[in-house]
């Protein structure tokens, strides 16, 4: 045999289709989707939250009551929520190595992320639509 | 299996960190406390939702000393998550690699964090 370097690259250093999560880039294209839809998102929710802050009950009501407003709020929920699955995910899947825990923690957050941020919507509708 | 006596790599504590590494761990670390006050959120608006008594005992207790600093912890890392999330898009497009700009951009990110921060608590109390 010669001394001249062997190439011990396979094919396979490249990802072939949509790779073994089956899903491509999707994952790190919604994160990024929805990190751009929330730097106007948040920006307009914390400047309007820093201006309730020192309000009453009535102040809230009256900015949910705006539609513009609320539908901001509902798109920043959807963006916020997504977002923080998909990170929590991530986390999850760096740091848990058993197998049962990684998959009951990924299932615990979907779970989360559905109800927590299912009743954050709710709430907006029922300001919005409350009499 | 750790029979072997292979060279290891030194663990974090071993490092002079690296502007870039503590942005790097913080973005980690922010996002997963903002994940955490989120709920906090969903809670306020669900005290909203609820009615007066419900929202006036949640705004008692989020301005209790301990709500506040909760807030401030808050307040900071969404503005910290925010800025160095914009500079993960900066990357993402390919721009801002080189060592001496990554660390710029990350002193900016830290140093623009805590202004903002202190811009919206002065706001907050400007418009009380």
């Amino acid at each position: 045999m010669s001394n001249a370097k062997v190439n011990m690259r396979t094919p396979l250093k490249k990802v072939r289709h949509l790779g073994a999560a089956k899903e491509g880039v999707q994952h790190w294209w919604i994160q990024r989707v929805t990190a751009i839809a929330m730097i106007p998102l948040l920006l307009i929710m914390v400047v309007s939250v820093l201006k309730l802050a020192g309000g009453d009950h009535a102040a809230v009501v009256a900015a949910f009551k705006n539609p513009l407003f609320a539908v901001i709020a509902l798109l920043s929920i959807l963006a916020v929520f997504w977002h923080m699955k998909l990170g929590l995910q991530v986390v999850i899947e760096d740091y848990v190595h058993s197998e049962g825990l990684k998959i009951a923690s990924l299932l615990a957050i979907t779970f989360a992320i559905f109800i927590v941020g299912g009743a954050a919507a709710l709430s907006v509708l029922k300001l919005f639509f409350g009499a | 299996m750790a029979n072997v006596e292979r060279p290891l790599s030194p663990h974090l504590q071993i490092y002079r960190w690296p502007v870039t590494m503590a942005t790097s761990i913080l973005h980690r670390a922010t996002g997963c406390g903002l994940a955490a006050g989120t709920l906090l959120l969903a809670a306020w608006l669900g005290a909203a939702a609820a009615g007066p008594e419900y929202y006036a005992q949640m705004q008692a207790c989020l301005g209790s000393i301990i709500g506040r600093l909760i807030l401030l912890g808050f307040s900071w890392a969404l503005f910290y998550h925010l800025l160095n999330g914009i500079r993960h898009l900066f990357w993402d497009a390919g721009h801002g690699y080189s060592i001496p700009v990554a660390n710029k951009s990350g002193w900016a990110v830290i140093v623009g964090s805590v202004v903002l921060t202190v811009l919206a608590w002065i706001l907050a109390y400007a418009w009380k």
